[in-house]
């Protein structure tokens, strides 16, 4: 499933990153990559963007961002 | 002996700038919890132990390789510049997302110490970190410090001088997964078999190099007999790990093994003492601040009382200081025998610096609100609360940050553009952040409002000025992204740092140097620009008018009431005539259409070398002939009895919009990339104040 279809308070793990190469440098750079594991912390109004906690690290995402990130519910 | 040039790199929101002020006592550099506050990189030396130590602050970079316009001036200055070492500072707390910094910065191959600051908060958090096993892993010596508590710095700076004075860096002993390890191992005794050298690289180090597909390496190789033999094993080798990791991409996998290091890193060298489940003191404030329904209400009221005090709490002194220079320049005129010396000290320039001056409080009122904001980590939030509705408007979250700062000054409001890294969306949010009506502006929304509102409004139109301003900016935006710069957005990923209880110290540093700066300005650029508007208000003298009205007056004989008003007539006649009055009428066909007067007309013009003076010129042109009391009460009477309600809505939309002042101009043209620029803005600008000057007063009058 989706990062994005995931709900408040769901943990997951990172299956596969869809992005250009410069974002996913990015996010790995928060520690964000195949195989973290992470939670949902918040939404935003209109679940415009989604922070998840990665290692201790808060991180804000985009929904367009959340919706190219493959998350396996743990 | 030479001075030790040293460089701190660190992610964002580490304490790297509070840092280097706890190792220099030095309080030159400005500190908040925001990602990419330090946008340039700043220089600073001092002295320790008889040896000069050179600092270079760089900005925060989460990752080496630039991603954003501040990264990458932290990635070239590392890459290119000569320095003898580096000062990797951490946050204890997040140690394995800072890490992954370190890993890289390791790859640099330059001497290094690891700042492990924010020691007091990790301590608190109930983290215990093995300070020895982390510098046998990393192989560069490690400190606790807090530079908070300034424990540990001075032991840090004696760490300096002893790695500048050793020759070489202790080999790191980071273990990648099991099939890198046996791959790095097999490529590696194959060099060892063949002797086979390039540069200073160990036959390990360049084993990861290839596997990792180092282009650098792999030009190098290129030309050496050695590569015929090398290639089928490196083959080999990938395949090998592209099973092991199940997937052939890499750069992919090269992150995964970096942030698996980082992990066992951080499993080996901290030890948590929080119990588990337990709810951090962030998340509590998350769960209210971040809340989908109270959230943003929350926001918008501090917002509004941001306003309402700078406002409120702001009039207080404010007319102390009116008062003051009133009293000031009475005393002045008294000793001052030359009549023009006289008139240009009260009538020019203690008015106009005044006029200045009495915003100070309100100013200081706003910075202090913003740095709070800032420092305790809450204007991420905002950032990622705000996204989505900025993102419709072609914006970026993070544009937030240099639009809410646009609020104090436009200046540093342009400066921290650079935190995005989209061209376009620099672009954009450049060209909007002059709607966002910067602390300067305040004081002509204050005399505008308390002359045509009541007391009790003031408050609420200043909010709705500065509300209209930001609405307007976002409209603009999203035209300009329309119809000027289209294309790609910048995605979102933003840190939300830690709360954080803003340190007396850094707001006090911050708003101080703030209002330092802005007193300055009214002591140099506006001092001068009062002298300069005095002089061409009071020149050229025109002898003939004088004597002409002094007839009239002797005609009038002792008629009290026709003198005074035939010396208001002289006055008001001789002002049309000296330079500032030409300058005003020339342009007037030009404002005519949007009600202003010729005055109005020259304090907008004057208002382009700095928004204050258009309230010390209406000061100048407006209330000559008054008494030495040339405050606010005299001018708002004057204002009410001589612009029309109407014309006044349309000034001060006019002066929401057009121009920012000429410092911020300035920067503008810098961070947008070139003059042409500032063209298009003042085109931009100029021609948006016209038109909507123009509606607002068809509409009203």
């Amino acid at each position: 499933m989706k990062l994005s279809e995931l709900k408040k308070g769901d943990r997951a793990i990172i299956i596969k990153i869809d992005t250009d190469a410069s974002l996913k440098a990015r996010l790995v750079s928060f520690g964000v990559a195949r195989g973290s594991e992470f939670s949902v912390e918040a939404y935003s109004v209109g679940n415009q963007t989604v922070e998840i906690l990665v290692d201790g690290t808060l991180i804000g995402l985009r929904r367009s961002e959340a919706v190219d990130i493959e998350v396996e519910k743990i | 002996m030479d001075a030790i040039k040293i460089v701190l790199a660190g992610q964002p929101n580490v304490g790297k700038s509070m840092l280097i002020n706890a190792m220099s006592g030095s309080n030159s550099l400005k500190v908040g919890n925001f990602s990419g506050v330090t946008v340039e990189k700043t220089e600073l030396c001092f002295e320790h132990h008889c040896h000069m130590f050179e600092m270079v602050d760089l900005p925060g970079t989460y990752s080496i390789r630039g991603y954003s316009q501040d990264e990458k001036v932290a990635y070239d200055y590392l890459l290119n510049e000569e320095y003898d070492v580096i000062i990797n500072v951490l946050d204890s707390t997040h140690l394995q997302r800072n890490l992954l910094l370190t890993l890289e910065l390791l790859k640099l191959n330059k001497k290094m110490v690891l700042a492990l600051n924010m020691a007091d908060e990790a301590k608190k958090e109930g983290l215990e970190i093995d300070v020895k096993q982390l510098e046998a892993i990393i192989g560069v010596p490690v400190i606790l410090v807090s530079a908070n508590t300034k424990e540990g710095v001075e032991e840090l700076l004696e760490k300096i001088h002893d790695i500048a004075d050793s020759p070489h860096r202790d080999n790191s002993n980071i273990i990648y997964s099991n099939p890198v390890e046996e791959e790095i191992l097999a490529l590696s005794t194959f060099f060892d078999e063949r002797a086979f050298k390039l540069r200073d690289l160990s036959s390990r180090e360049m084993a990861i190099r290839i596997l990792f597909e180092d282009k650098d390496l792999y030009q190098e190789l290129h030309s050496k007999p050695i590569m015929i033999e090398l290639q089928p094993r490196i083959v080999a080798s990938l395949e090998h790990i592209y099973t092991h990791h199940d997937s052939k991409n890499i750069t992919d996998i090269k992150a995964s093994e970096y942030i698996a290091i980082a992990r066992g890193i951080r499993m080996e060298t901290v030890t948590c003492h929080r119990k588990k489940g337990q709810k951090t003191l962030t998340k509590k404030i998350d769960d209210i601040l971040l809340n989908k329904v109270v959230g943003i209400p929350i926001f918008l009221f501090f917002m509004w009382a941001l306003f309402q005090l700078t406002f409120e709490l702001g009039a207080v002194p404010m007319d102390l200081i009116d008062a003051g220079f009133g009293a000031f320049g009475e005393i002045v005129g008294a000793i001052i025998p030359h009549e023009g010396t006289k008139s240009l000290i009260v009538d020019g320039i203690i008015p106009g610096v005044g006029a200045v001056v009495m915003f100070l409080p309100n100013i200081i009122i706003l910075y202090i609100g913003l740095a709070l904001l800032e420092t305790t980590g809450y204007m991420s939030r905002v950032a990622f609360m705000l996204d989505g509705f900025f993102h419709k408007f072609g914006l970026h979250g993070k544009s937030f940050i240099p639009l809410v700062t646009g609020f104090g000054c436009t200046v540093p409001a342009y400066m921290s553009t650079r935190t995005l890294k989209s061209e376009k969306d620099r672009l954009i949010t450049l060209f909007i952040l002059g709607f966002m009506s910067c602390g300067a502006k305040l004081p002509v929304y204050v005399l505008f409002a308390g002359a045509f509102f009541g007391a009790e409004q003031a408050g609420d139109i200043l909010f709705i000025i500065y509300i209209a301003g930001a609405l307007l900016g976002l409209v603009m935006a999203k035209i300009l992204r329309i119809f000027v710069f289209k294309g790609e957005d910048e995605p979102f990923v933003m840190e939300m740092p830690k709360y954080r209880m803003p340190s007396l110290a850094l707001i006090w540093h911050t708003v101080y140097s703030k209002a330092m700066g802005y007193l300055k300005k009214a002591g140099t650029f506006i001092l001068a620009a009062s002298m300069l508007i005095w002089f061409a208000t009071a020149y050229p003298k025109q002898p003939i008018l004088g004597a002409e009205y002094e007839v009239k007056i002797d005609q009038a004989s002792g008629d009290e009431v026709k003198i005074a008003s035939l010396k208001n007539e002289l006055q008001l006649a001789e002002l049309e005539g000296s330079y500032l009055g030409q300058i005003g009428k020339a342009s007037e066909p030009f404002f005519a259409p949007l009600g202003f007067d010729w005055k109005m007309a020259v304090a907008l013009e004057t208002g382009l070398a700095a928004k204050e003076v258009v309230v010390s010129t209406l000061g100048v042109l407006y209330a000559v002939g008054d008494d030495v009391d040339e405050g606010n009460a005299s001018l708002i009477s004057a204002l009410q009895a001589n612009v029309s309600f109407a014309s006044a809505m349309a000034f001060i939309v006019f002066v929401m919009i057009y121009l920012p002042c000429l410092a911020a101009s300035m920067v503008f043209a810098k961070e947008a990339g070139g003059y042409r620029y500032l063209f298009y803005l003042f085109l931009f600008t100029t021609f948006v104040a016209w038109v909507l000057s123009f509606i607002t007063y068809r509409i009203l009058v």
